[in-house]
């Protein structure tokens, strides 16, 4: 059986080798842009069908992100929503015959763990200027210092596993029990690899909202 | 006894003791939430919300125990 930590290399783009997670991620990134265009080039004021479903995803992202970040949301929501789009649709790509799921790899959750990461500093640094964020890591005393330098990279290191665990294992049991147990046995799993994807997705984006949060200004 | 059926052993063990304390966790932390949710239910939305960003925390435990099993199994170390 394969190492699930072996990358599937395609093809060599120069020096860099281009490993399947990566073509996959293109295609999710060319389908993600062509239906992000095709569905805003004819605006109406009063909403139907599809416009009305988009409207209604951005909305509730938005209202997510406002209920956390006390104040100007509007600022994170292209960085979150993708997050949880992007991460949806690469979870839920498992699903399609064919496909295999670019997050199951460690190295997407790895690539989105460190985009949330440096969004975190960017943030903290963006609010409070680089000595107010610097000094926000002893706020409490100064004992707290590598306790919270510590958890800057627990948490982000988590993040990456949270993700990359519930994929790949959800993935490796339905192969495992195709293998061997029968044809139409995993389908109930597949089910809930539904849930799983959706619920992994959100967690992401939420815990990427709390952590900018909390690196921002506590202006209240 | 190799290594390598020492390692099959201690993977089984440790995804098997890594699974107990989180399940038990999440099952109190749900219960708690649910007592919260029917005290409160227009409060509903931040109660879920925080439920679920705690959950995620408790269950990295047990994910930290699913990497070292696999670790040991197809990246282990020791074994050429």
């Amino acid at each position: 059986m394969e190492s699930p930590f072996i990358p599937h290399v395609m093809f060599m783009l120069g020096p860099v080798p281009i490993s399947y997670a990566v073509v996959v991620t293109w295609g999710i990134m060319l389908g993600l842009v062509v239906v992000a265009w095709l569905s805003c080039r004819h605006f109406s004021t009063f909403p139907e069908g599809w416009q009305a479903a988009i409207e209604l995803l951005i909305v509730t992202i938005d209202e997510q992100i406002g209920e956390v970040i006390q104040g100007n949301s509007k600022r994170f929501l292209p960085l979150i929503g993708s997050l949880f789009i992007f991460i949806a649709i690469a979870n839920l790509i498992d699903l399609l015959p064919g496909l295999s799921a670019p997050t199951s790899v460690l190295e997407t959750p790895a690539a989105l763990a460190m985009i949330a990461y440096f969004s975190v500093h960017y943030a903290g640094i963006s609010s409070q200027g680089l000595w107010g964020y610097l000094k926000s890591y002893a706020k409490p005393s100064v004992i707290m210092l590598p306790f919270t330098l510590l958890s800057q990279i627990t948490r982000t290191f988590s993040m990456m596993v949270r993700l990359f665990g519930n994929m790949m294992s959800g993935q490796f049991l339905i192969s495992i029990l195709l293998v061997f147990v029968g044809f139409l046995v995993p389908v109930p799993l597949m089910a809930l690899h539904v849930l799983i994807s959706l619920l992994q997705a959100y967690i992401f984006a939420i815990l990427a909202t709390v952590f900018i949060a909390a690196a921002m200004a506590d202006t209240s | 006894m190799d290594l390598e059926y020492i390692s099959i052993i201690a993977a089984a063990l440790t995804v098997s003791a890594g699974a107990v304390g989180p399940a038990l966790s999440e099952g109190y932390a749900v219960a708690r939430a649910m007592e919260a949710i029917a005290r409160q239910p227009e409060a509903a939305g931040p109660l879920a919300r925080t439920l679920f960003v705690g959950l995620a925390m408790i269950e990295t435990t047990a994910i930290y125990c699913l990497v070292v099993a696999l670790l040991l199994l197809y990246a282990n170390p020791f074994i050429k």
